[in-house]
């Protein structure tokens, strides 16, 4: 058996699904340049009126993640392998026409941009109601009265008016909620927002990730909320898997992995950040070099070309890829220095400076 | 600055210590009542003007040289007008522009341009403001040629050596931008600006394009050759930790308008217009813990339209201590402590972080 790639962990036969559950995700995509290992054994859970956040650089496989659950990424060029079950059904291998009646349905998808994401032609309401109709056997003038109670709900001013609008005609902000609308207008159970904020002024994006929050109450669904930005992380979300060249590097209760993170790339995320609660330092502290090239991954641990505690854990670093494993009960990292270690590591080290 | 250390017989008597007036040797950098409005036109033939947006409105700030200052804002709120109005790459509509003790405002293109090497900019996007049909050397070398700049060396080199100083290597002289990352274009960007060795930098949003990590690497970089060369920054951004981090005063804006000027501690301190609690309030905090307990002010709605800037004082419609006075009575900037200044009528301060 080879260690290079994922380690034994046969996942318990027996094992309890999640209502959403990817296991071993894995995404290729064939280029002229190479083979790109978008995604590379990916495995993370999400439960019903849970959100989880996925935080990462450009290009470590965040946004691949949600298309593949959104069965998005199926074309030619595409290798996915492993397993998504959404509440029991197996995703990867179901037939295109099984994925289009889940998607928009059982699971919809907040994308960052909503200039790009929405038809310029048609109006907002042409685009939300049609969303609507497609899974809803309904005439037009219910999808429509469904359309301006859904606009109201994501708090558009006088949605009367405003659902005849197009797109150019909203702010930033307002799209975005249209977006939402759109998105939740067959009451979906899993919702996928990718960067639902990036593009947003934060005193926007407060109102957003509110609204957000309000939503998921009332509907008790299953937020997969993907972002840069650990701010948002830290007032959006309960999990959080911090991705790495297609990986995930370190899961965990999102309480815990901010008070002690694990995994030196979340460190390193950390250290990198200027952030308002704490005193402003002379210098950042970024994390060295660039991320990896998805064609050619760095052998062993793909962080060790940028870790700074590379060499306490070589050779083992640069040759065996780590797999997570638990260090405290819903904890797990992936990294080869010894749990103790990483742990003094950053009590002493990384805590102080953050 | 040095302090009033010298021998006090050289100083002049009841010399202010800290807020010394700023004689014009000091400043790099005077706007006055700047405005920038764009007109909007109706009818194809004879073109009507039916309106206009004010994106800048009436702003007025000064600059020291070797300082930084930060312009945070909301989108649509002018900050990126304002820096190219002030880089004359627009012209403004009313108002003055003092650069190094001269009168830009009103120069012509032809005149203005051997000024160009003094005042230069760095863009937001490393995709698009990097010609792609031409290489680094090229790119980097443009102000050099188009200034007719004498080099010592040869202009390779001296490219050569604006690479390393940015963080690059001389040998991706022969190179094109798509074979770069997008930290690495933001820095080929730096080295352009800083070629025709620069007194002032125009940075628009220069590092929101970038992941957190590569982020702090072109901040770090972006503050290492102003001490190296001692350049002035006007440095615009929407993400108020960056720009803390990186400015010494700086200067919130609101619908083409300046709402609070200070220093950087004191406007995150001790902030004073409600505009800023509001910003300041928002900005999420990568701590579970603290994110949960902290005061929350959630501003409704949007900005308004610029078209049509409200009347009085132009936050009142989104502002939760607004009185009749705030429609009618637009608020002026004063100075409320030295160095602090605040355009509301019922300034308050108050602690968000």
């Amino acid at each position: 058996m080879s260690l290079t790639k994922d380690g034994p962990t046969p996942p318990p036969a027996t094992a309890r699904r999640g209502f959403l559950d990817v296991r071993d995700l894995v995404v290729h995509f064939f280029t002229d340049d190479g083979v790109v290992n978008a995604v590379d054994g990916l495995s993370f859970s999400v439960e019903p009126g849970r959100t989880l956040g996925i935080v990462g650089e450009s290009g470590s496989g965040k946004s691949v993640t949600s298309l593949s659950i959104m069965g998005l990424n199926r074309g030619r060029g595409t290798k996915i392998s492993g397993e998504i079950w959404l509440e029991g059904q197996e995703l990867i291998s179901a037939s295109t026409e099984e994925i289009r009646a889940l998607r928009g349905s059982k699971m919809a998808m907040i994308f960052q941009d909503p200039l790009s994401a929405m038809h310029p032609f048609f109006s907002i309401g042409a685009q939300i109601s049609e969303a609507y109709r497609v899974h809803n056997d309904v005439s037009k003038k219910a999808a429509r009265v469904r359309t301006i109670e859904l606009l109201d709900r994501v708090g558009i001013p006088s949605p009367n008016t405003r659902v005849d609008d197009y797109p150019h005609q909203f702010s930033g902000g307002m799209r975005q909620r249209a977006m939402i609308a759109m998105a939740l207008s067959c009451d979906p159970r899993l919702l996928i927002a990718d960067e639902p904020t990036t593009a947003l002024d934060v005193t926007v994006q407060a109102q957003i990730l509110d609204l957000l929050r309000d939503l998921q109450k009332e509907f008790n669904s299953a937020i997969v909320l993907i972002t840069h930005d650990l701010g948002v992380i830290a007032e959006a979300t309960d999990e959080v898997l911090v991705m790495y060249a297609g990986r995930g590097v370190e899961y965990g209760p999102v309480k815990e992995l901010f008070a002690a993170p694990e995994h030196p790339y979340t460190w390193g995320l950390l250290q990198s950040m200027t952030r308002l609660d704490r005193k402003d330092q002379d210098r950042l502290r970024p994390v060295l070099g660039s991320p990896p090239s998805l064609i050619h991954v760095p052998s062993g641990c793909p962080f060790h070309p940028r870790c700074p505690y590379d060499a306490q854990a070589a050779p083992a670093s640069r040759e065996i890829r780590p797999n997570l494993i638990e260090t405290t009960p819903g904890h797990q990292v992936a990294c080869h220095l010894e749990p103790a270690e990483r742990q003094r590591i950053f009590r002493e080290e990384v805590s102080p400076g953050l | 600055m040095t302090t009033n250390a010298t021998p006090a017989g050289k100083t002049t008597p009841a010399e202010a210590p800290k807020p010394s007036p700023a004689t014009s040797e000091d400043l790099l950098l005077e706007v006055t009542d700047l405005k920038k409005h764009f007109p909007v036109t109706q009818g194809i033939v004879y073109q009507r003007k039916v309106g206009a947006v004010r994106a800048v409105d009436g702003i007025t700030f000064s600059l020291r040289r070797g300082e930084t200052l930060g312009v945070v804002g909301e989108s649509g709120c002018g900050k990126s007008t304002m820096g190219r109005v002030v880089s004359r790459l627009l012209d403004p509509t009313s108002g003055t522009i003092r650069f190094d003790g001269r009168d830009i405002t009103k120069l012509s293109q032809r005149a203005m341009r051997p000024l160009r090497k003094d005042i230069q900019m760095i863009f937001q996007d490393p995709f698009s403001s990097l010609n792609p049909r031409k290489n680094v050397g090229a790119i980097v070398s443009a102000p050099l040629h188009l200034q007719d700049i004498a080099t010592e060396h040869g202009t390779k080199r001296r490219v050569q050596e604006l690479l390393e100083l940015v963080g690059l290597s001389p040998e991706h002289y022969n190179r094109y931008p798509h074979e770069f990352s997008g930290g690495q274009r933001q820095r080929i960007g730096i080295a352009r600006a800083l070629a025709s060795r620069p007194k002032l930098i125009v940075a628009d949003e220069p590092v929101s394009a970038l992941d957190v990590s590569i982020q702090a690497q072109v901040i770090n970089l972006l503050e290492d050759v102003q001490a190296e060369l001692g350049l002035t920054y006007i440095f615009i951004a929407h993400d108020l930790s960056v720009v803390r981090h990186i400015s010494d005063r700086v200067a919130v804006m609101y619908l083409g308008r300046i709402v609070e000027v200070a220093d950087q501690v004191r406007l995150y301190e001790q902030p004073m217009h409600p505009y800023t609690h509001a910003l300041l309030s928002a900005v999420p905090v990568p701590d579970p813990v603290k994110e949960g307990k902290r005061e929350r002010i959630l501003l409704y709605g949007d900005v308004p339209s610029p078209l049509n800037p409200p009347s009085g004082c132009r936050f009142h419609t989104r502002c939760w201590k607004a009185k009749e006075m705030c429609k009618t009575v637009e608020p002026p900037l004063l100075t409320i402590q030295p160095g602090h200044q605040v355009a509301c009528h019922f300034p308050e301060e108050r602690t968000l972080i």
